[in-house]
């Protein structure tokens, strides 16, 4: 099975490598796959509050190079887009982009299932400060 | 296609790729290629035309290599049958012996961790009406011989349990069961496949009835093997699997592959030649890698015994780093995996499974099958590699990353798709 060179490099050179603190309020967390199935993905965005606009992204990633480059191109997609743009990335673009074989589109609906994760943590974090004022002002100063 | 690289510390050059895969197949030694080339050019002839030169020739290169297979594991020549390799041997034994023993019974045990030339064979048969029982393994590979005892009743016919695992590369105590198996009067089949030329195979001393050989692992030809069927003491009988002309005492027609044929006795003459100083050269490496590997790394786990097991054999664990991205990080490196993606099911290794290793451990998998043409330097540039990619995919893992925060990964839930 050889890889696209889209695949190997993503692999080789994978774009936002790295961890966003999950406890601030801007920032949403997903967390998918299981280690028993060889996938888990690790995607957080950090969303400015007042356009809504992922400003950044970042992933980790336990799995094959498929999984790897399907997460890290996630990453790439999702940054510029609103939250509401985010949420229109479909699994097939990325296999598409990808050129990734039919054994592996499972990575691309797991990365589309991260960055919806991701996504919805930070949507219940807003509706949760929106439901306590007095707590978000407390954390203003994040 | 291969590069050239020159390793700092070592005088020896080493080319690109490198080739740590023995376990799936061997390249043919030169030697043996010499030998064979004959009996493709002019010496051409069918073993069975008994009435002229060419056919002459090529019947005595079969028995002289019938009589180098035999030497290699202490058998008599006539006790060596052909076949197109170990796949069609374990068949042939399998189900060769449920038929010809019908009458006494229908009972066949195995092991889980068999290959899957004897697991298909013998789900076959369960299809037919035989009953078999897959005896588990301990964490350490290998089958409790209690287990066996009890397994055993008086339906049995069979026992087949290989003598070394082509993933773990460990080695089932084969003396210990033929020897149950004697006394109980079971005939005791040994897929050998992956032991004979690597560790000493005597079918005498170790009480073996039936054994699948192939050339392929051996630095022969691929398409080419023998199935030993024991003459005396007991005498074994296996009804044939292929019809047609009664070739090989009537228990494998066919023409002979009588090149291929050459190529398995020269690779078992050079095995018998060069085991005892190639096994401990080669023991000698795959310990090399494993001390490099197991010194820079934390969190590594080797799978199975480490005492009874080839000399050339190294399964790993990585925690936090998954097989299939190891495998594309030292990509100049031929190796396999455990990992379901490196699988044509998506299954992780059913071997790895049935150790008890964690499904996590089981994708996290490398086989290193180390061979006659390995060197140390070789070794020396593969366990940087090894390390250097597990280190980078685990700066890339969630897992490493909650490890390292003292998370439990084993109480996580996980939201698995």
């Amino acid at each position: 099975m050889a890889y696209s060179d889209k695949v190997l490099d993503h692999y080789t050179n994978p774009r936002n490598v790295g961890s966003l603190d999950k406890n601030s309020d801007q920032v949403g967390t997903g967390l998918v796959g299981a280690p028993e199935c060889g996938d888990v993905m690790k995607l957080q965005i950090k969303v400015n509050p007042s356009t809504q606009i992922i400003e950044e992204a970042k992933f980790k990633t336990f799995g094959c190079g498929s999984a790897i480059a399907s997460s890290s191109l996630a990453t790439e997609w999702v940054k510029g887009k609103t939250v509401d743009e985010a949420l229109q990335i479909k699994n097939t673009d990325i296999v598409k982009e990808l050129s990734l074989p039919p054994v592996k589109i499972h990575c691309s609906v797991l990365a589309e299932d991260a960055i919806r994760a991701a996504i919805g943590d930070w949507k219940k974090k807003q509706a949760a400060n929106s439901a306590a004022p007095v707590a978000v002002e407390a954390k203003a100063g994040n | 296609m291969s590069a050239t690289v020159s390793n700092n510390g070592n005088h020896n050059d080493i080319r690109l790729p490198i080739y740590m895969d023995n376990h799936a197949t061997t390249p043919v030694d030169p030697r043996v290629l010499e030998a064979m080339l004959p009996y493709f050019t002019d010496r051409f002839g069918n073993a069975a035309s008994r009435n002229h030169q060419f056919g002459w020739l090529a019947e005595e290169a079969v028995e002289t290599a019938r009589e180098q297979i035999a030497k290699l594991v202490g058998a008599s020549a006539k006790e060596i049958i052909f076949t197109s390799g170990a796949t069609e041997s374990d068949n042939l034994a399998i189900k060769g012996v449920a038929e010809m023993y019908r009458e006494k019974g229908n009972h066949i045990i195995t092991a889980v961790t068999e290959h899957k030339a004897v697991l298909d064979t013998c789900k076959r048969l369960e299809k037919y009406g035989y009953r078999v029982t897959y005896l588990p393994v301990m964490k350490d590979g290998l089958i409790d011989l209690d287990d066996l005892k009890r397994a055993i009743d008086d339906k049995t016919i069979l026992v087949t349990i290989m003598a070394a695992n082509n993933e773990i590369g460990v080695l089932q105590p084969v003396a210990e069961i033929a020897s149950i198996c004697r006394e109980r009067g079971v005939l005791f089949h040994s897929d050998a496949v992956q032991a004979v030329g690597k560790v000493p195979i005597d079918v005498n001393q170790q009480n073996i009835d039936l054994m699948s050989i192939t050339a392929h692992k051996i630095y022969g030809p691929k398409g080419v093997g023998a199935l030993y069927v024991r003459r005396k003491n007991p005498r074994v009988q296996v009804a044939p699997i292929i019809d047609g002309g009664g070739h090989e005492r009537g228990m494998r027609s066919g023409t002979l592959n009588v090149p291929g044929i050459v190529g398995l006795g020269k690779a078992c003459e050079l095995c018998m030649q060069d085991m005892p100083q190639e096994s401990k050269r080669i023991s000698a490496l795959r310990d090399r890698l494993k001390d490099k590997i197991m010194g820079s790394l934390d969190e590594v786990f080797i799978n199975g015994s480490l005492e009874h097991r080839l000399p050339n054999n190294l399964n790993i664990s990585f925690a936090y780093v998954e097989g299939e991205s190891l495998l594309m990080g030292i990509n100049d490196v031929a190796v396999s995996s455990g990992s379901a993606c490196t699988s044509a099911t998506l299954e992780p290794s059913y071997v790895l499974k049935a150790l008890g290793t964690g499904d996590d451990l089981a994708h996290s998998s490398i086989r290193f099958g180390l061979g006659r043409f390995n060197t140390q330097a070789e070794v020396d540039y593969v366990a940087e590699r090894v390390v250097e990619t597990v280190n980078r995919l685990r700066e890339l893992s969630p897992l490493y990353e909650m490890a390292k925060e003292g998370i439990d990964l084993k109480k996580v839930a996980w939201a698995a798709e």
